[in-house]
């Protein structure tokens, strides 16, 4: 089809305004939070329902044009990036919670809802929405259940996969499917819902989503231990698994990251090899006494220092102290490179060290600061981008981390999803029979591949990608959301 | 053997090929014989071969819940799991275990529990028979699904055998991942559709140190939601709420776990919370036996056991049209069920045949009317002639025989038994 005839067939379902085909209106959309690649999409359309989703579908479909959903573009693996004479699809139009059911502990909503307003719409009665990515106050619903989102209340609360009850997803060809069983448990017939979330935009666009709500904690409780090296920190960390509990949040911080933080929000953590900030919530007199041992396994492990939060203007400090660790970064270092991989818990000292090594190889400081409690490590790569090649060596550094992580057993990607930034690992850690066999159920929802081309599994580099250095994201220079 | 089959053909990739019994037989199906594979590659081989020569294979773990599902429509070759039984790896501090699918689940909670952990699944403890590969398969769920969810958020990676041979595996064994589509889900509960779970891996919890149930008496149907709901929507964090509704006794039962001091307290928050519904008490041993949250019909409870789902807060209404419908055809209805997950089982007896595909009739029409749904777990052949197991599916149907296809186009596994006769 004629761009002129698509422009005029998008008009025709959304009117004018929902159709964007400037090409300086278009860059808005060129790239998502991996700014490294930049693509302009040919034409950029906004619905505000599933029928216009569906219709425009319908045509991509019969035209065989490739589409790509968008929701906040916050993305961390370029998994929104547009497809070169494609559609991109903009969710931010389907903003509306359609129902709040407290009875059921469920809110339904369309896919552009922000994740933080759903809690927000539910705290005066003292429910909440888990999954709480550090984005939380910009990404939407669509873009969590599609990169399956975590945070930092993950360790005892689960992913976003764990919180989907149900979802409605126009498909490749412009079918509408509810999957999940809604409000009910249960559904019968395959798990199709736990296919979706996960799939990064590639097996169908969400149009509804059911989500599971939850009671706020009758109490919580923080605490932050220094340690003399990560290995006493590591240590802590096993204690308190090791002792049986779950705590809400476990994290920890290196003295690089630490001195950075100082340097810019300066939340008085003390001095140390390592920091581990440790939140507990739950019933009142289970929280307390749990709360005492994580007390004395830091102690065991010979922490120097112990801080325990009194208020909640404490406790938010704590927080902002690891909340700012992305950005303090810029403080002491022109770039840098975030990575996003896991390893098995046990492992992790071992991967640590071996980081330091890779570091030392290749003469580039890496800065670790990561979820604990889970092993997803979030290493930052420093470099400057002004100096001839540091680029390419921080990318290749980085790479050399996921393969280590890899060969101590663990994944590429622990939340930021595979997108467009890391397909080309996928052998690394899958056969091409496991690809191939992920590759049917691509085929069931998306013969022709119109759904998000080329993203998750590695294919050649699309002509227009760009590789250039790591930025800020612009909603995190606003400070609406700080890396996590 | 007086058999079609080429069983020379499967001796050659198998040690263990034998002759079916009638003990094999499922639903009065009779395979011809039964293979034991060691081996991911054996399994591989079998599927392979079945392929070739148009039979149909019917995986088997320990044959506690063979009979789920619709009647098979063939089923020369039970492929049992068995010989493919052991724990691959546990490290207790990454809080993982990966196992084979013939492994016992009985076995390997038991040896998990040595490390003070467990997989937070609930099979009844008379199943001991019953493998992972199985449960899997089947993603039955326990009473603790109200706190840790189901075996599809509990598994974190498997390996399969695809019906042509392809040995795949999807996650990992690290709880937190996203690379690559997650195959361990679509595989749970597809009943051995898809392909052979020839290994899974789960996260683990730490063993709870102390629990105790406290349970309130009711007398109807909106009782029982008020003490539901009391408890769902309170702080207590139970880790199971149960619905028991026999003849002598209806009680709602609340699991509490934690550490000793954690459960003490709950147990008073829990009585102070339900005593203005009904006589409140912590059971004791022997009636947590009997009341408390982990014996179920399933099995034992009747010649058709059902499960029925709505949304929670229609607790009363489940009870309802599930007593309405049995009641006044003479027919007893054992009801137990996950109270605040809106999951309701129940064992019919009584009266005949036609009473009970009544009875199954109406209350599915009902349920799914409202949005719900009614599976048919257990019942014998001829009533499975008359009523389809899982009643109609949503708009999902199409795009479920378009999976099915992908990954068995020439329908080799258990062909029939699932939703929508695939
Ligand atoms: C500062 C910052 C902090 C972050 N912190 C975290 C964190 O703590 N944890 C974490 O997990 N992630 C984090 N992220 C990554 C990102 O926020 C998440 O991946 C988020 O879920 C993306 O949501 P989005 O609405 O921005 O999606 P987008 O970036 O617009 O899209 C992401 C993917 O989802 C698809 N998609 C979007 N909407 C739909 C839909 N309706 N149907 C189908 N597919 C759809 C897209 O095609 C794309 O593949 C962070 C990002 C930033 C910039
Ligand atoms: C009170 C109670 C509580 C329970 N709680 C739970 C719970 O919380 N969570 C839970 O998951 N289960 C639970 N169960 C267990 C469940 O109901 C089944 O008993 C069990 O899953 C069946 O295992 P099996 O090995 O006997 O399977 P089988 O009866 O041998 O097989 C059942 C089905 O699975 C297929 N199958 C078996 N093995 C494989 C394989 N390796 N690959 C592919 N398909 C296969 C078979 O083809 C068949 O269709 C509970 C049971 C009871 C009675």
């Amino acid at each position: 089809m004629e761009r002129e005839k698509l422009i005029k067939a998008m008009e025709g379902i959304l009117g004018e305004r929902g159709v964007i085909h400037e090409r300086e209106q278009l860059r808005t959309y060129e790239c998502d939070g991996l700014m490294n690649y930049r693509v302009i999409p040919d034409l950029v359309v906004l619905p505000e329902s599933a029928e216009d989703v569906q219709r425009i579908v319908r045509i991509c479909h019969e035209e065989g044009i490739p589409f790509v959903a968008r929701g906040s573009g916050t993305g961390l693996s370029g998994g929104a990036l547009p497809v070169e004479s494609g559609l991109l699809i903009v969710m931010s139009r389907m903003r509306r919670i359609i129902e709040v059911d407290l009875e059921n502990m469920r809110m339904v909503v369309e896919p552009g809802v922000i994740n933080l307003h759903v809690s927000n719409e539910v705290a005066h009665e003292n429910y909440y929405y888990a999954p709480d990515p550090a984005s939380q106050s910009v990404s939407s619903i669509g873009g969590n259940l599609a990169e399956n989102s975590g945070g930092v209340h993950c360790l005892k609360y689960g992913f976003t996969t764990n919180h989907v009850m149900a979802a409605e997803i126009v498909l490749a060809d412009g079918e509408i499917v509810n999957v999940g069983g809604g409000k009910a448990n249960d559904a019968p017939g395959y798990e199709l819902l736990g296919a979706f979330v996960g799939s990064e935009g590639t097996l169908g666009i969400a149009t509804k989503v059911t989500l599971k709500l939850m009671k706020k904690p009758e109490s919580v409780r923080t605490l932050l231990a220094a340690f003399g090296d990560l290995e006493e920190a590591g240590e802590a960390v096993s204690g308190i698994i090791g002792a049986g509990i779950v705590p809400a949040a476990i994290e920890m911080m290196d003295s690089q990251t630490v001195a950075a933080v100082e340097k810019t929000v300066k939340p008085g953590f003390p001095q140390a090899e390592a920091i581990l900030i440790v939140e507990l919530d739950g019933p009142q007199a289970e929280v307390d006494s749990q709360f005492q041992r994580v007390y004395d396994v830091c102690e065991t492990a010979k922490a120097s220092e112990i801080r325990i939060a009194e208020s909640d203007e404490q406790r938010a400090l704590f927080w902002k102290g690891r909340k700012a660790a992305f950005a303090a970064m810029g403080s002491v270092a022109n770039d840098y490179y975030v990575q996003d991989s896991v390893v098995p818990r046990t492992e992790l000292s071992k991967v640590l060290k071996r980081i330091g090594e890779l570091s030392e190889e290749h003469g580039l400081q890496v800065a670790n600061v990561f979820h604990a409690g889970d092993g997803n490590l979030h290493p930052l790569v420093l470099y400057n981008n002004e100096n001839e090649g540091e680029g390419e060596r921080a990318e290749a550094l980085a790479g050399d981390i996921v393969f280590a992580c890899l060969e101590h057993g663990g994944s590429l990607t622990g939340e930021h999803g595979i997108g467009l930034d890391k397909k080309k690992y996928m052998p690394k850690m899958f056969t091409e029979d496991d690809m191939n066999t992920m590759q049917l159920l691509r085929c069931a929802f998306d013969p022709h591949h119109l759904c998000n081309p080329g993203k998750v599994f590695p294919t050649p580099r699309l002509c227009g990608e760009r590789p250039g250095p790591w930025k800020m994201h612009p909603i995190q220079k606003a400070g609406l959301a700080e890396m996590f | 053997m007086e058999t079609k089959l080429n069983v020379q053909g499967l001796e050659g990739i198998v040690e263990n090929v034998t002759e079916a019994t009638g003990a094999d037989a499922i639903d009065g199906v009779q395979p011809q014989v039964v293979v034991e594979p060691e081996t991911a590659e054996q399994v591989a081989e079998i599927l392979k071969f079945a392929r070739s020569e148009g039979v149909s294979v019917a995986t088997r773990g320990g044959g506690t819940k063979q009979g789920w599902g619709n009647i098979p429509a063939a089923a020369e070759i039970v492929l049992s799991t068995e010989r493919m039984n052991g724990i691959i790896e546990h490290e207790p501090g990454d809080q993982v275990v990966r196992v084979q699918a013939g492994a016992k689940f009985s076995y390997v909670q038991q040896s998990l529990f040595r490390a003070n952990q467990m997989i937070a699944l609930d099979p009844s403890s008379k199943l001991k028979e019953a493998t992972v590969g199985g449960v899997v398969a089947t993603n039955d769920s326990g009473p603790r699904r109200y706190k840790y969810n189901t075996t599809r958020d509990l598994i974190i990676g498997a390996k399969v055998v695809l019906a042509d041979g392809t040995i795949a595996k999807s996650g990992g064994k690290v709880v937190k991942n996203v690379a690559g589509y997650d195959l361990g889900k679509l595989f749970t509960g597809s009943l051995g559709t898809l392909g052979v779970i020839v290994e899974a891996n789960f996260r683990l919890h730490p063993l709870p140190e102390a629990a105790r149930t406290v349970a309130v008496e009711v007398e109807t149907p909106q009782q029982a939601k008020a003490a539901m709901m009391a408890l769902w929507h309170s702080q207590v964090e139970a880790s199971a709420i149960e619905l028991h509704w026999g003849a002598e006794k209806k009680l709602v039962s609340a699991l509490l776990e934690s550490i000793p001091e954690g459960v003490e307290a709950k147990e008073e928050q829990a009585h102070v919370m339900l005593k203005s519904i009904g006589e409140v008490r912590s059971l004791n041993d022997e009636e947590y036996d009997e009341l408390g949250p982990y014996p179920r019909p399933d099995g034992s409870g009747g010649e058709v056991v059902v499960k029925a789902a709505l949304p929670p807060a229609e607790l009363d209404g489940l009870i309802e049209v599930l007593t309405n419908a049995t009641d006044r055809r003479g027919i007893t209805a054992n009801l137990r069920g996950h109270a605040a997950t809106g999951i309701i089982f129940s064992g019919f007896s009584g009266n005949d045949e036609d009473a009970l595909v009544e009875a199954v009739e109406e209350a599915r029409e009902i349920i799914v009317r409202r949005g719900g749904s009614l599976v048919v777990r257990e019942a014998p052949a001829s009533f499975k002639r008359r009523v389809d197991a899982w009643g109609p599916a949503g708009d999902y149907m199409e795009l479920t025989k378009r999976v099915k296809e992908k990954f068995d186009a020439a329908g080799t596994l258990n062909p029939g038994r699932f939703l929508g006769g695939i």
